[in-house]
């Protein structure tokens, strides 16, 4: 080509052409983790809130659970269902609904990366931040006698199901409300559902006509059936995850045809 | 022949009861800087993100680089680079982390060490992107829109709120980028900008292009421009006149204060100092008024354009 004028200049000889695709949602799921990682109100919601919730309340009797071992193997099924609830909905909207409010989903729009790319790199980021809560949250459970049983198969499908839930309503919420008001709403839906999911208070505490609501939003299915898994022992609830899939198909549907990019 | 890079025929684009775009045409040469230039809300942006695949035209055609930006958006998306007005970056990601994420979306992106330095992002490359200041916020989207090494870009007020620094930097790596065979598309309402810069000019006030041409060519339509001078007084004005071209008017305003009007060229202006010097007659104070792009457009729409 022709002669560059100085040694230090740049040139801008078009050579257009997208990346491999595999190359594109490996950078976009990569930006994504990192971004989950390095924000610090994230990390409270999803690391920090639902360790304090297993250790504190398995070493304190706050409510009769029963027995130091009995406590353990009721609370981490409920701050597993947690964990998915942090990442999957509360950090997934927050985090879709600034985005969308600082442009950045709009710019992103004009890359090569396809929105299934991208929606393809949310979902990886979040099982990924969920594999390592499961994780650090599994370590602990251990340290303080916890005794899982069931099958992991049936277990892994149900946190699936259950990321399939919350992350498609998160998407529901970020793609129409604005970012405050996501903001908002996803910490008191966090709040909320942490006392009334069956995640560190029983279901069977609260008034036998709040719970078969209780039972039918994706925390206390997702809550209840880890439960019924990991502490029972048994086979896969199929109720549950009928339950967990329907909430997917509806948020997943109304989010397919409101979400707006910018 | 290849297409142009764009072609907008008769766009139309409505918001509510709002007419963004209204019959608006746009023709843009492969190869060339051309410049939207009007006031805000006249039509500008609503065009380009509609060449950008934004925006659903709701009349009229648009085609980028020969292609549908909208049914064709996979092909184009690699071939266009883009330049948001604002915003457009993850607040929380680091201005060189951005840069070098778009650039991996790319199959062979620019060196983005080199176009931090080009760009003097500099040291802001390790802040995040919500505590830059509104120039490196700037400057960052521009070196965006041009990392993935595009054949087209679009740039949304690329020196809107910049120092006069920061945008002589970014006039020249516009300029670069046609050298080197990158076609710009630009909007501003800077006049200087647009005459600078550009190799054409469409002039847009109300969702149409009311004029367009070169810098040049624009400022020389129905030209008329001013010489004046300080010299002894009672000069023989008439006779000036007379070695002038036709139509041009000369005026002693007040005493031994001479006002030339016409078609004022470098020729216009050595008949003038010509004439005196035949007379002994030392010209001062000679200054010149050509009319600019800013007189042009108070021409076409008989209001300022709002800077």
């Amino acid at each position: 080509m022709s002669t560059q004028p100085d040694a230090g200049s740049l040139s801008f000889h078009p050579a257009p052409a997208a990346a491999p695709l595999p190359r594109m949602v490996a950078a976009q799921a990569g930006l994504e983790v990192r971004m989950i990682l390095r924000n610090g109100e994230q990390l409270l919601l999803t690391i920090v809130i639902p360790v304090l919730v297993l250790v504190l309340f398995a070493s304190v009797q706050v409510m009769d659970l029963g027995t130091r071992a009995a406590r353990v193997n009721f609370l981490t099924p409920g701050v597993l269902a947690l964990a998915v609830m942090s990442t999957a909905f509360t950090g997934l909207a927050i985090g879709t609904g600034f985005e969308r409010r600082y442009g950045a989903l709009k710019r992103l729009g004009a890359t090569p990366l396809p929105r299934w790319g991208l929606l393809l790199a949310k979902a990886l980021a979040v099982l990924a931040v969920e594999a390592l809560q499961v994780t650090l949250l599994a370590v602990v459970a251990q340290a303080l006698g916890w005794d899982p049983r069931g099958s992991a198969l049936a277990v892994l499908l149900l946190l699936l199901a259950g990321t399939a839930a919350f992350s498609t309503l998160a998407l529901l919420m970020a793609g129409t409300l604005r970012a405050e008001a996501t903001l908002a709403a996803a910490n008191l839906v966090y709040l909320l559902l942490l006392v009334s999911g069956g995640i560190a208070v029983p279901l069977d505490r609260f008034p036998a006509s709040a719970r078969p609501v209780l039972e039918a939003l994706p925390a206390g299915a997702l809550s209840q059936a880890l439960r019924e898994v990991l502490r029972d022992g048994h086979g896969l609830p199929w109720g549950a995850l009928g339950v967990l899939l329907a909430w997917a198909a509806v948020a997943g549907t109304l989010a397919a045809r409101t979400f707006r990019w910018e | 022949m290849p297409a142009p890079a764009v072609e907008v025929v008769d766009l139309v684009k409505r918001y509510g009861s709002t007419v963004a775009a209204d019959g608006l045409c746009l023709t843009v040469e492969r190869g060339t800087i051309t410049a939207v230039l009007g006031p805000n809300g006249a039509g500008k942006t609503t065009t380009v993100e509609t060449c950008e695949g934004y925006r659903r035209p709701d009349g009229g055609l648009v085609r980028v680089l020969g292609l549908d930006p909208r049914r064709d958006a996979r092909a184009l998306r690699p071939r266009v680079g883009v330049m948001l007005q604002s915003g457009g970056v993850y607040p929380g990601v680091k201005a060189i982390e951005m840069l070098r994420h778009i650039a991996a979306l790319h199959a062979h992106p620019l060196d983005v060490d080199a176009l931090v330095d080009r760009l003097g992002i500099g040291s802001a490359g390790r802040t995040v992107y919500r505590r830059l200041s509104g120039g490196q916020q700037q400057r960052l989207s521009l070196a965006l829109a041009v990392v993935g090494r595009p054949e087209l870009v679009f740039l949304d007020e690329p020196t809107a709120g910049l120092d006069p620094q920061a945008r002589r930097a970014t006039w020249e790596l516009v300029s670069d980028l046609r050298r080197d065979g990158v076609t710009v598309v630009l909007t501003t309402h800077y006049m200087d900008e647009a005459e600078k810069l550009a190799d054409t000019v469409a002039v847009v006030d109300h969702g149409k292009v009311i004029a367009t041409g070169s810098p040049g060519e624009l400022t020389a339509r129905g030209a008329s421009g001013t010489l004046r001078f300080r010299a002894t007084a009672g000069l023989d004005v008439s006779a000036l006149r007379d070695v002038l071209p036709e139509g041009t008017q000369v005026h002693e305003t007040l005493t031994g204060h001479y006002l030339v009007e016409g078609a004022v060229d470098p020729r216009l202006l050595a008949s003038v100092t010509a004439w005196c010097a035949d007379r002994g007659v030392m010209p001062e104070d000679l200054t010149i008024d050509r009319r600019t792009l800013e007189d042009v457009f108070i021409d076409l729409t008989g209001r300022e354009l709002r800077a």
